[in-house]
């Protein structure tokens, strides 16, 4: 390898608060191949939930925040796929009107990855070493699939991981019915989609879900032990970070689940 | 048609728990997505396609006004007539006038969504005339006085079951009857009625300008029936449906056949270009062209929304939605359902009117990716969410949770007090199960998912601490 790469860690709120094992495990996956990372404290939260419910006035400002935090930085690297397409796609437009910032957001845009993204294309991982031993199936989180175009690189990592059986999840593609405030404000709809998904899950036959965005984890995650189903939902990072210890035996203390 | 978008909490509740809706809807979506993909599949450059389709449309769209008046002007030459209604009413008088200077007294309709728009049907009928729906589906639904559930299917939501009832009921066949005898049933039925109409009104997929001529696509023939028997043909058509140049039409029959039905052209496709001329056996003495605005001028003075008057109602965007395959079509409210339906709604009846449409999606991206027309239909549903912000739909306390919560999080020092404080109380709600504690929200979402339980500590402080000891 060349230089070492540097990244930031944008360890988005949910994750902060709920899942820090996602976090722990992405930082072990980074340092494997010598990422140099830095967790700027000031962080926040990207302003999603403003955005999506309509509020443009409090995401610019929760944008602008974002900047200000890490403008600076080399690379963004968060295990989210929601919030970094919120970064990506979203913070520039929110700014049209302004030049100057416009260009200052796309460029941190330009800088900004999801983890999945990160390990494939910024680093050219495509064989990931390890071993863990067991069953996993794939979903397509919406936004990571058709906001930042993940789709072949996080199945690649997992087939390529000793001892895991990838198997195929019947549409895959389709919305597990969070959305956010929707899966609160339109509860019945989204429970509706999540039961539709979550049988899908159970027929895949898999003992593991895995996916790269914190959020869809959550609610599948909380769907499922609601069912009493034995599939557990793992972030990416935890299943790589999990062949890193080689054992094959988990060592997160704290899944998705 | 009066709208009831407003109602689309209660609605969309009410057909959560219609189990039949529900076995339709499954079988409904998943044939056609299954007919679109392999469509899809099969042809290399689909993607050039929707592009290109895409900037026809557009450019269509830019140029409307001309395109419109060169329309006029070609078909008037031709021996048509053209009428323009502002609004539903406008449009309602003007056909009931050009029926009424016919003389005649019966009519057959071809499947048209326009026409729901307006709400003809119930306005001929009260004026004394007879009207029968021609399309099989639409057929059905007018004998169970219901209203279109689906823009190409509009009676998705019918079971063989129902409609066996439907037809012994009101035609005396078999109640047990299976479906090829159920179409044959109301071929009979139809064929006499197209036979012995005096009106036949139709909608249109495309007007062409630069020829005068209207553009029907279908597939049961009951379009070229009510198009080339009765005395009077008028169709009614959507200002948006225009094209300039006829070179545009191939592309976008192509889009939309394949995202339609999956088919690579329909049974029929009917050009109609004037009345009955010297010499041919059939055709209608007489055809009028009405066009209807209803909104569609708003629509196209708006940057941020105009691109749906790109839309072909070509119906895939509520084939891929997993909230429409959930709800079905008549929880949306009003004539048009699913994603394109949340975006046209609210801009044709009002935002105050339709506010939770645009609301009503999980924001997935599925409508915006099967588009055959590209239109950005996620990123229009979120620019009406802010239109329906800036009107003041939002209610006080979302405004001041809004408020808060960006305060919150632009004071870190703040947020991450308020992080350290609420673990230890959400641990405690999480443990026990006490989800209702945390209000509205999270009792919504325990009914169908367990919360989150996270650890004693979060990220943070574990990288201050890994620091600490020197990282890893």
């Amino acid at each position: 390898m060349s230089e070492p790469k540097r990244a930031s860690l944008f360890i988005t709120c949910l994750v902060d608060f709920l899942f820090p094992g996602v976090a722990k495990a992405m930082v072990k996956v980074l340092r494997h191949y010598d990422v140099e990372l830095e967790f700027p404290e000031n962080q926040t939260c990207c302003g999603q939930p403003a955005f999506n419910a309509g509020f443009r006035g409090e995401a610019r400002e929760l944008a602008l925040a974002f900047l200000d935090v890490f403008e600076g930085c080399e690379a963004v690297v968060s295990p989210s796929g929601s919030c970094v397409a919120m970064v990506k796609e979203y913070y520039p437009e929110l700014f049209s009107e302004d030049e100057e910032l416009r260009g200052r957001f796309q460029s941190l845009a330009d800088r900004t990855w999801e983890f999945s993204q990160y390990l494939t294309e910024e680093l050219g991982v495509s064989e990931f070493p390890g071993r863990r031993d067991g069953s996993l199936t794939w979903h397509d989180c919406c936004h990571s699939l058709r906001g930042l175009g993940v789709r072949e690189g996080p199945r690649r990592l997992l087939s390529s991981v000793e001892g895991a059986e990838l198997l195929e999840l019947e549409k895959s593609d389709e919305c597990c019915g969070f959305g956010g405030l929707f899966s609160v404000k339109f509860d019945e709809i989204s429970s509706r989609m999540l039961s539709n998904k979550l049988a899908c899950v159970e027929k895949s036959g898999a003992e593991s879900l895995v996916a790269t965005d914190c959020s869809c984890l959550m609610h599948m995650a909380g769907g499922l032990e609601k069912r009493g189903s034995k599939v557990q939902a793992l972030h990416l990072a935890e299943v790589l970070a999990d062949a890193l210890e080689e054992s094959g035996t988990g060592s997160q203390e704290e899944a998705c689940s | 048609m009066k709208s009831r978008s407003d109602q689309f909490h209660e609605l969309s509740s009410e057909a959560l728990n219609d189990g039949f809706l529900r076995e339709a809807l499954t079988r409904a979506s998943s044939s056609f997505q299954a007919a679109k993909t392999d469509a899809v599949d099969s042809m290399p450059d689909w993607e050039e396609l929707r592009q290109r389709g895409h900037d026809r449309k557009n450019r269509a769209i830019e140029n409307l006004p001309e395109a419109l008046e060169v329309f006029e002007k070609n078909l008037r030459s031709q021996g048509g007539e053209v009428h323009y209604c502002e609004d539903g009413a406008a449009a309602r008088d003007q056909i009931l006038s050009i029926i009424r200077a016919s003389g005649g007294s019966s009519v057959t309709k071809s499947k048209s969504m326009v026409t729901e728009e307006i709400a003809l049907n119930d306005h001929l009928e009260a004026a004394g005339l007879s009207v029968l729906e021609g399309d099989l589906g639409e057929y059905i639904i007018q004998l169970a006085g219901e209203h279109p559930s689906h823009i190409i299917a509009p009676a998705i939501h019918k079971s063989r079951e129902e409609v066996a009832e439907l037809f012994h009921e009101h035609l005396g066949s078999d109640p047990n009857a299976d479906i090829p005898e159920l179409t044959r049933v109301a071929r009979e039925t139809l064929r006499e009625a197209f036979l012995g109409a005096d009106i036949g009104i139709s909608g249109a997929n495309f007007v062409i300008a630069e020829t005068g001529t209207i553009v029907l696509v279908e597939n049961e023939g009951n379009i070229r029936m009510s198009t080339t028997v009765p005395r009077v043909h008028i169709a009614v058509v959507g200002i948006e449906k225009v094209l300039p140049r006829r070179s545009d039409l191939a592309t976008l029959l192509r889009l939309l056949c394949r995202s339609a039905t999956g088919q690579r052209v329909t049974s029929y496709i009917s050009f109609i270009s004037s009345p009955r001329t010297e010499g041919e056996g059939d055709g209608p003495e007489k055809l009028h062209v009405v066009f209807l605005d209803a909104g569609r001028s708003k629509l196209w003075a708006d940057p941020t929304q105009r691109e749906a008057l790109n839309c072909i109602r070509c119906g895939a965007c509520l084939n891929f939605c997993p909230v429409y395959g959930s709800v079905g079509g008549h929880s949306y409210g009003w004539v048009y359902p699913g994603p394109i339906g949340s975006v046209i709604t609210p801009n044709y009846v009002g935002i105050e009117k339709a506010s939770q449409l645009p609301q009503a999606s999980s924001l997935c991206g599925r409508c915006g990716e099967v588009c055959p027309m590209k239109i950005p239909l996620p990123d229009m549903l979120l620019g009406l969410r802010a239109k329906a912000v800036e009107a003041g739909s939002a209610g006080f306390s979302e405004k001041l949770s809004m408020r808060v919560f960006s305060l919150l999080a632009r004071s870190p020092r703040l947020w991450r007090l308020l992080l350290a404080l609420g673990r230890p109380f959400y641990r405690l709600v999480a443990r026990a199960g006490l989800a209702s504690v945390l209000g509205g929200p999270a009792r919504r979402w325990s009914r169908s998912r367990s919360l989150p339980l996270p650890g004693r500590s979060g990220f943070r402080r574990w990288w201050r601490e890994d620091a600490e000891k020197g990282g890893e």
